[in-house]
């Protein structure tokens, strides 16, 4: 099993490609039964755009390594949540330039409006405000650097 | 009991659905790029939560009915929307009041159905509620934004505010279905969703310097599948290309 984990650890997000589908939790349980491989999948959003491509690329990636029975399902339960991302993985969004969300999913502050104090990824300052609540993707807010100015993504919480 | 709970999967459902390709219509037309970009995120979020509803309208009903067949083969009188979501989009402040108002009350009410008896829609309400939070948050703070904006800001999303009251007292109606969902545990009080969604309507509504319109007679029926003119128009740009070739694939 250690070996699919270490196939799946290298197929990429493909609105995000610094980040494995490891890496952002979208991999809930693999099960291999009589030579059928199960993996199964959770999507970040409900109408995430890219879980076709995901699923593809997942069974691609299986096939190529000699696994010819595979079933990829589709898990919208327990919803995915920014709390099962790894902390490599926020490590390597920092590193792209986007900020990795920042606390638990549990924090409850977007409902009253109160724009969270994002560090910024470049020069690492927290003198940063909110444009939009909704960025490029559905996932991702968008941010300016009050300090260096750079317009930025922040992953929000989920 | 068993059409009710599909009756009750399609209302949330076409809700998503059509409040979706309205707010799709915007995709290319927002005032400015942050706000074309919010706005068909939101958009993206309820076709998604639309999908997971009619993935399970269709197992429900079976007789090989697919999420698409859901979707692109129903006609006017087969869809359960509320009317309000199939209204024209008009100017940015009605889209606004539109949204503030629809997503306010599906905030309250994914929260409430997040304690279904019924698993599946207990599931998708799970899922649903991260996204309507983000959403509810972003129309407040548009109304707040326009109410208490500009005078002519203010005066079109307070002339949205009272054409659009008129549509919101059918969210609130409970007819069998309704109640008959609520019996079983799996749907939700609607007079308790009233109260809370009018105390935080209030509350909105009165930071953004605006006046809540007084109750009067309420339009309803597009639950039940009775629908304004608009509808028609909706779906014949949804479905004429799947109508057109039924068989089609990517």
């Amino acid at each position: 099993m250690d070996k699919v984990w270490n196939i799946l650890k290298n197929v990429s997000d493909p609105e995000i490609p610094v980040l494995t589908v490891v890496d952002m939790g979208v991999v809930r349980d693999v099960e291999e039964q009589d030579g059928k491989l199960t993996v199964s999948i959770t999507p970040t959003y409900s109408g995430c755009p890219a879980m076709n491509e995901i699923e593809s690329n997942i069974r691609w990636a299986l096939e190529e390594a000699g696994y010819n029975e595979v079933e990829v399902k589709t898990l919208i339960s327990p919803p995915w949540t920014t709390d099962w991302m790894t902390e490599e993985g926020k490590q390597k969004l920092q590193e792209y330039g986007i900020a990795p969300p920042e606390g638990s999913s549990a924090d409850k502050s977007v409902l009253f409006g109160e724009a969270k104090k994002v560090m910024c990824p470049r020069c690492k300052s927290r003198n940063t405000k909110m444009i939009s609540q909704f960025g490029s993707t559905a996932c991702k807010a968008l941010y300016q650097c009050e300090d260096c100015k750079e317009p930025f993504d922040y992953f929000k919480c989920l | 009991m068993k059409d009710q709970l599909l009756q009750y999967t399609l209302r949330l459902g076409d809700n998503a659905l059509i409040l979706g390709q309205r707010l799709g219509e915007w995709c290319g037309h927002g005032p400015i790029l942050e706000q074309d970009i919010a706005l068909t995120n939101i958009a993206l979020d309820q076709l998604g939560q639309a999908r997971l509803l009619m993935q399970y309208a269709a197992e429900q009903k079976g007789e090989g009915y697919t999420e698409d067949k859901m979707a692109f083969f129903r006609d006017v009188t087969e869809y359960h929307n509320c009317l309000m979501v199939e209204l024209k989009n008009g100017d940015w402040g009605r889209t606004i009041a539109r949204q503030f108002l629809f997503d306010t009350y599906n905030y309250f009410f994914y929260t409430a159905l997040l304690s279904s008896a019924d698993e599946r829609l207990k599931d998708i309400a799970q899922k649903a509620i991260k996204e309507i939070t983000y959403h509810a948050q972003w129309s407040a703070e548009w109304l707040i934004r326009l109410g208490d904006g500009t005078e002519e800001s203010h005066r079109r999303v307070q002339e949205s505010l009272n054409d659009l009251w008129e549509w919101t007292g059918e969210m609130f109606m409970m007819d069998e279905v309704d109640k008959a969902m609520l019996e079983a545990g799996i749907g939700v009080d609607l007079n308790r969703i009233k109260e809370q969604w009018d105390q935080k309507v209030s509350q909105i509504i009165e930071m953004a310097t605006l006046t809540k319109p007084e109750d009067g007679w309420m339009q309803s029926g597009g639950k039940q599948g009775e629908h304004s003119e608009y509808l028609g128009y909706v779906l014949a740009e949804m479905q004429h290309l799947p109508r057109m070739h039924p068989e089609a694939e990517w």
